[in-house]
C-alpha cells in the first residue's frame, strides 16, 4: 500500500440534496473519505443511507434536476469531477472510473453477446481494431477466470450463470485499465459460494491494476473479508471511519456497534436436551417435477426436477432449517408443504393427516393449523387492504365473527410489537421489517401449529433481520410453535435453527442437529458452503448494547 | 441511539386527498375535468333551459344562430331548436357512454379474469372467443347486431357495450396473469380463501386502475359510435342525439352550416373531454409509471 501517492478519489464534505418532501433534505451530509491506490474502501449502511447515491454522484449518474450535488468536492487523480460537461464526463466512464453493478442480469443487454458488449467498451474508448479488440476480449474474459472464454464470448447473457454473468461485468469493467472501480453490492445477488470467488477475483484482479475500489455493501461479513478501510454511512452522515480492524473489532460509534452486534454470529444455539415432542410435520419421499414447456416454435426444455425423494420431521417446539443455495429447492419444498404446488409424489403428514391426499374441502380446514411468511413483504400483503382486514382474513375466512376477528387483529398487532394504530394503515405506509411483523401477525392469526417461513429475513437491513429473528424465536418458545425455517443464509440458520438439512439439487445431501452440522460437516458441499460463509474468521465482538 | 422497528411512520393523508393531489398535477386533466363538467351541466339543465321536446316545431326553418333569441343557436330545416338537440343530445350521449362502457368492461372483466386466474384450457377457449370477435371490425359488428336487434336506444346501447369488450378483457387477463403469480395471492390462498373471493376481492382491486383508465377510452368510443350510427340514419328517431343532428344537417351542410357543426363541436369537446380525464386517472391511479 503506497499511502504517499496522491489519492486516486478525495470527497470533501460532499453533500447531496434530495427533492422536497423526502424523509430528510439531504441524502448525504459533509461525507469525507479518501481511495488511495490499490485500496479497497468499504462503504457500509443499510438501506437509504446514501450509500448508492454516493457512487452515482461520483460517476455523475444522479437523477438531476431532483437529486443533485449541492455542495463538496469530488476529486479524482487531483481533477475536480464536479462542473465537468457530461461529454467530459462520458469520457472518464468506463475508461477511468468503471462500475460493476447488483443485478448483472439487468445491467447486461440481454439482446446481445458477450463478446459485443465487451467489444462496445473497447471500440468506444481505444482505437483497437477489431480483431485486437477480440483478442482483448477473450484475455479479459480469461483473467476473470470464466471457463471456456470463446464459447462465452458467443453466448448471450441468459445462457450464462449469474456468477459468470458478474464476471463478465468486472471484465467490461477491467477492459480499459481503470483508476477507480465502484462496486455497488456486486455480491448481495448471487450464492454465498459464487460470493467467495467473486471477492476473491475483486481482491486478485485489483492487486494486479493497482486500482483503488469503492466498495459499496451491506453485509459485514463481505467487510470482513475483502475491506482495507471501512466506512460507516448512516442517514446520510458518515459516522466512523477507519481500518477494517479498528471498525469491526473495536467500534467506537454506538450506530457500528448496534450493527455489528445485529450480525448473527455463527455459533449455533446449545443442543436442546432429544426432544421426544410428538411429531407435527412429516414429510414422505417428496418429489417435484416441473414438466417440459415449450411449444411449437420456442423450443423443448428439459423437465427439471426441484425435489427428489425428500423426507424430513418436524417436531412441536423445534425448528428445522432447510438450507441450501438457489436452484436446491428450498423454496419448492415450503411451497409443496404448505400445498400451493402440487407435488408429484409423497405424502406431508399434518398432525397425522395427509395434506397432500386432502380433498379441497379438507384442506381447506387443514391450513388453519400451517401457516407460511413469505420472503418479500411487501409482495405478501395485498396493496389494497388494511392491514386489519390482512390480519383478519384467515380467521373471518375460517367462521370467526368479523368484528372479534379485528379486536384479534389489533392483539395480534401488539404480540409482533406494533402499535395498534397500525391497524387501519395501508401496507405501503410501513417499513420492510414492520411489513414483515404484519405477516407473522397474519400468520399467527390462525393459531396453527407450524409456520413455515420461507426466507422471511433476506429482504431486511441486518439489525432489523436481528429483530424479527428475535421476535420470531420468542413466539415460537411462547406460542410453542413448529417452525420449518428455509434460508440461504447461514448466519441465520446457526442462530435459530435446532436441527438443519442441507439441500444441493433437490436432494438432502446433509441433515443433523445445527451444532454438530457446524462444527463437523460431513459431506463435501456442506464443507464448501461453510467455508464460503464470508467473513467466517472473524467473529462479531460481543458488545452488548441495548439498541440490538 | 435505538433502532426499535416498530415506530411508525406519520400517517398519510387519506387515499382521496392523495389521489386528488396527483389528478391536478396535470394541466390538460383539469380541462378535460371542467369540459366534462360543463357536458354533464349540459344534460342536467336539458329540461330548465329549454323545457318542451327537443324535436317539436320551435321557429321558423333554417333560422342562422343568434338572430331570434327564442332559438339561439337557430333552427334546422324542420324548424327544430338546435340547442335543445345539443342538450338533450348530452343526455343520450352520456347515457349510452356510460352504459355501453359498463357492459363491455363487466363483460371484459369476468372473461379476462377467469381466463387470466385459471390458464389452461379455460383461458384457451376464452381466448379464441375474444379472438372470434377481434377479427370482425368493431363498426361491422355494430350494424349487423342493430340490423338484428332494431335501432331501439336501449339494444343500441347493449350493442355497442357487446362490441367493445374484447379489448379490457385482453387487458384484465393480462393483469391478472401478472398477479396472480404474487406472494400476497399465495399468502390468500394459504389462509383458505376460495377462488372467487381470491378473483374478486384480493387481485381485482389491484387490477382496476388500468381498467379504469381504458373505461375513459371506451366511453370516448361509444359516444362516437352512436354518432356514426346515427349519422348512417340507424340511430334511434325518437331521441334527439348528436349523431342524428349532424347526420341531418348534411343535407344542408352548404346553406346552413351550422346545423351540422354544433352538434360536431359538442362531440369533439365530450370525447375531448373523456381522454383528458383518462389522461389525468392514468396520472393519479398510476403514479409510478410516470418518473
Amino acid at each position: 500500500m503506497t499511502d504517499t501517492s496522491a489519492p486516486i478519489l478525495d470527497l470533501r464534505q460532499l453533500q447531496i440534496c434530495l427533492p422536497k418532501g423526502a424523509d430528510r433534505p439531504f441524502a448525504l451530509e459533509g461525507l469525507d473519505l479518501t481511495i488511495n491506490p490499490g485500496e479497497i474502501v468499504c462503504l457500509v449502511g443499510e438501506s437509504g443511507s446514501g450509500k448508492s447515491l454516493c457512487a452515482g454522484a461520483i460517476m455523475g449518474l444522479l437523477p438531476e434536476p431532483h437529486v443533485r450535488v449541492t455542495g463538496g468536492e469530488i476529486r479524482f487523480m487531483g481533477q475536480e469531477l464536479r462542473g465537468k460537461t457530461e461529454a467530459e464526463m462520458r469520457k472518464l466512464r468506463g475508461a477511468d472510473i468503471a462500475m460493476i453493478f447488483q443485478e448483472p442480469m439487468t445491467a447486461l443487454n440481454p439482446q446481445k453477446t458477450v463478446g459485443w458488449q465487451i467489444d462496445e467498451v473497447l471500440r468506444l474508448h481505444t482505437p483497437m481494431n477489431r480483431v485486437q479488440r477480440k483478442d482483448r476480449a477473450i484475455e479479459l474474459l480469461e483473467r476473470v477466470h470464466i471457463p471456456e472464454p470463446l464459447s462465452a464470448y458467443n453466448a448471450y447473457p441468459h445462457q450464462i450463470s449469474g456468477g459468470q454473468r458478474q464476471r463478465v461485468m468486472i471484465a467490461m469493467a477491467l477492459a480499459l485499465s481503470p483508476k477507480l472501480i465502484i462496486a455497488d453490492e456486486p455480491t448481495t445477488a448471487l450464492d454465498v459460494t459464487t460470493q467467495l470467488q467473486i471477492l476473491k477475483l475483486i481482491r486478485e484482479l485489483q492487486k494486479d491494476e493497482g486500482a483503488g475500489v469503492l466498495f459499496i455493501t451491506h453485509d459485514f461479513g463481505v467487510v470482513a473479508e475483502i475491506a482495507d478501510k471501512v466506512a460507516v454511512l448512516c442517514r446520510g452522515e458518515l459516522v466512523e471511519s477507519g481500518t477494517t480492524d479498528e471498525v469491526l473489532n473495536h467500534p467506537r460509534h454506538a450506530y457500528t456497534q448496534a450493527l455489528i452486534a445485529a450480525v448473527p454470529s455463527l455459533t449455533p444455539p446449545p443442543v436442546k436436551a432429544a426432544s421426544d415432542a410428538p411429531v407435527v410435520l412429516k414429510g414422505t419421499g417428496l418429489r417435484k417435477t416441473f414438466a417440459a414447456r415449450g411449444g411449437l416454435l420456442s423450443g423443448r426444455r428439459k423437465a427439471v426436477t426441484a425435489v427428489k425423494d425428500l423426507s424430513f420431521e418436524l417436531r412441536q417446539g423445534e425448528t428445522l432449517g432447510v438450507v441450501g443455495e438457489s436452484g436446491s429447492g428450498k423454496t419448492t419444498v415450503s411451497r409443496i408443504v404448505t400445498r400451493l404446488l402440487e407435488c408429484d409424489q409423497g405424502s406431508v403428514e399434518l398432525d397425522g393427516k395427509d395434506l397432500l391426499a386432502a380433498t379441497p374441502r379438507e384442506l381447506r380446514a387443514l391450513r388453519k393449523h400451517i401457516q407460511i411468511v413469505f420472503q418479500d413483504p411487501m409482495a405478501s400483503l395485498n396493496p389494497r387492504k388494511r392491514v386489519v382486514d390482512l390480519i383478519a382474513q384467515g380467521p373471518i375466512v375460517h367462521g370467526t365473527d368479523p368484528a372479534k376477528a379485528r379486536e384479534d387483529a389489533k392483539r395480534l398487532l401488539e404480540l409482533v410489537e406494533l402499535s395498534p394504530a397500525a391497524a387501519n394503515r395501508f401496507p405501503h405506509e410501513f417499513s420492510g421489517g414492520q411489513r414483515q411483523r404484519i405477516g407473522i401477525a397474519r400468520a399467527l392469526a390462525l393459531e396453527p401449529k407450524v409456520i413455515v417461513a420461507d426466507e422471511p429475513v433476506s429482504a431486511l437491513d441486518v439489525s432489523v433481520q436481528a429483530q424479527v429473528l428475535k421476535l420470531l424465536a420468542d413466539l415460537r418458545d411462547r406460542l410453542n410453535l413448529s417452525l420449518l425455517f428455509v434460508t440461504h443464509d447461514l448466519r441465520v440458520a446457526a442462530q435459530l435453527c435446532d436441527r438443519i438439512i442441507v439441500m444441493q439439487k433437490g436432494e438432502i445431501v446433509e441433515s443433523g442437529l445445527t451444532a454438530e452440522v457446524f462444527s463437523n460437516p460431513q459431506h463435501p458441499y456442506t464443507q464448501n458452503l461453510l467455508s464460503s460463509i464470508p467473513g467466517r474468521d472473524w467473529t462479531p465482538p460481543s458488545l452488548r448494547t441495548d439498541a440490538a | 441511539m435505538t433502532f426499535a422497528d416498530t415506530e411508525i411512520a406519520p400517517p398519510e393523508p387519506p387515499r382521496y386527498v392523495m389521489f386528488w393531489r396527483r389528478y391536478k398535477r396535470n394541466r390538460a386533466a383539469l380541462l378535460g375535468l371542467v369540459l366534462f363538467a360543463i357536458v354533464i351541466l349540459m344534460a342536467l339543465s336539458a329540461g330548465i333551459v329549454d323545457p318542451g321536446d327537443p324535436l317539436r316545431r320551435a321557429g321558423e326553418p333554417l333560422t342562422p344562430p343568434f338572430i331570434n333569441w327564442e332559438t339561439p343557436l337557430g333552427t334546422d330545416q324542420l324548424g327544430r331548436d338546435v340547442l335543445s338537440g345539443v342538450l338533450y343530445g348530452a343526455r343520450i350521449s352520456l347515457m349510452i357512454g356510460v352504459v355501453a362502457t359498463l357492459v363491455a368492461i363487466a363483460i371484459g372483466v369476468v372473461i379476462g379474469a377467469l381466463a387470466g386466474y385459471f390458464g389452461g384450457w379455460v383461458d384457451d377457449v376464452l381466448m379464441r372467443i375474444t379472438e372470434a370477435f377481434q377479427t370482425i371490425p368493431n363498426f361491422v359488428l355494430l350494424l349487423a347486431l342493430v340490423a338484428i336487434m332494431g335501432s331501439k336506444i336501449e339494444w343500441i346501447t347493449l350493442a355497442i357495450g357487446i362490441v367493445s369488450w374484447t379489448a379490457p378483457a385482453r387487458m384484465v387477463r393480462a393483469e391478472f396473469m401478472s398477479l396472480r403469480g404474487r406472494e400476497f395471492v399465495d399468502a390468500a390462498r394459504n389462509l383458505g380463501v376460495s377462488n372467487t373471493a381470491i378473483i374478486f376481492r384480493e387481485i381485482l382491486p389491484n387490477a382496476l386502475p388500468p381498467i379504469v383508465v381504458y373505461a375513459s377510452v371506451i366511453m370516448a368510443l361509444s359516444i362516437l359510435m352512436e354518432s356514426a350510427l346515427a349519422f348512417l340514419a340507424l340511430g334511434d328517431p325518437n331521441y334527439a342525439s348528436w349523431g342524428n343532428m349532424i347526420g341531418q344537417g348534411r343535407a344542408v351542410l352548404r346553406t346552413a352550416p351550422y346545423c351540422a357543426v354544433i352538434p360536431g363541436i359538442a362531440i369533439v369537446l365530450t370525447v375531448l373531454s373523456f381522454s383528458l380525464l383518462g389522461e389525468g386517472l392514468n396520472d393519479a391511479l398510476n403514479p409510478r409509471q410516470k418518473k
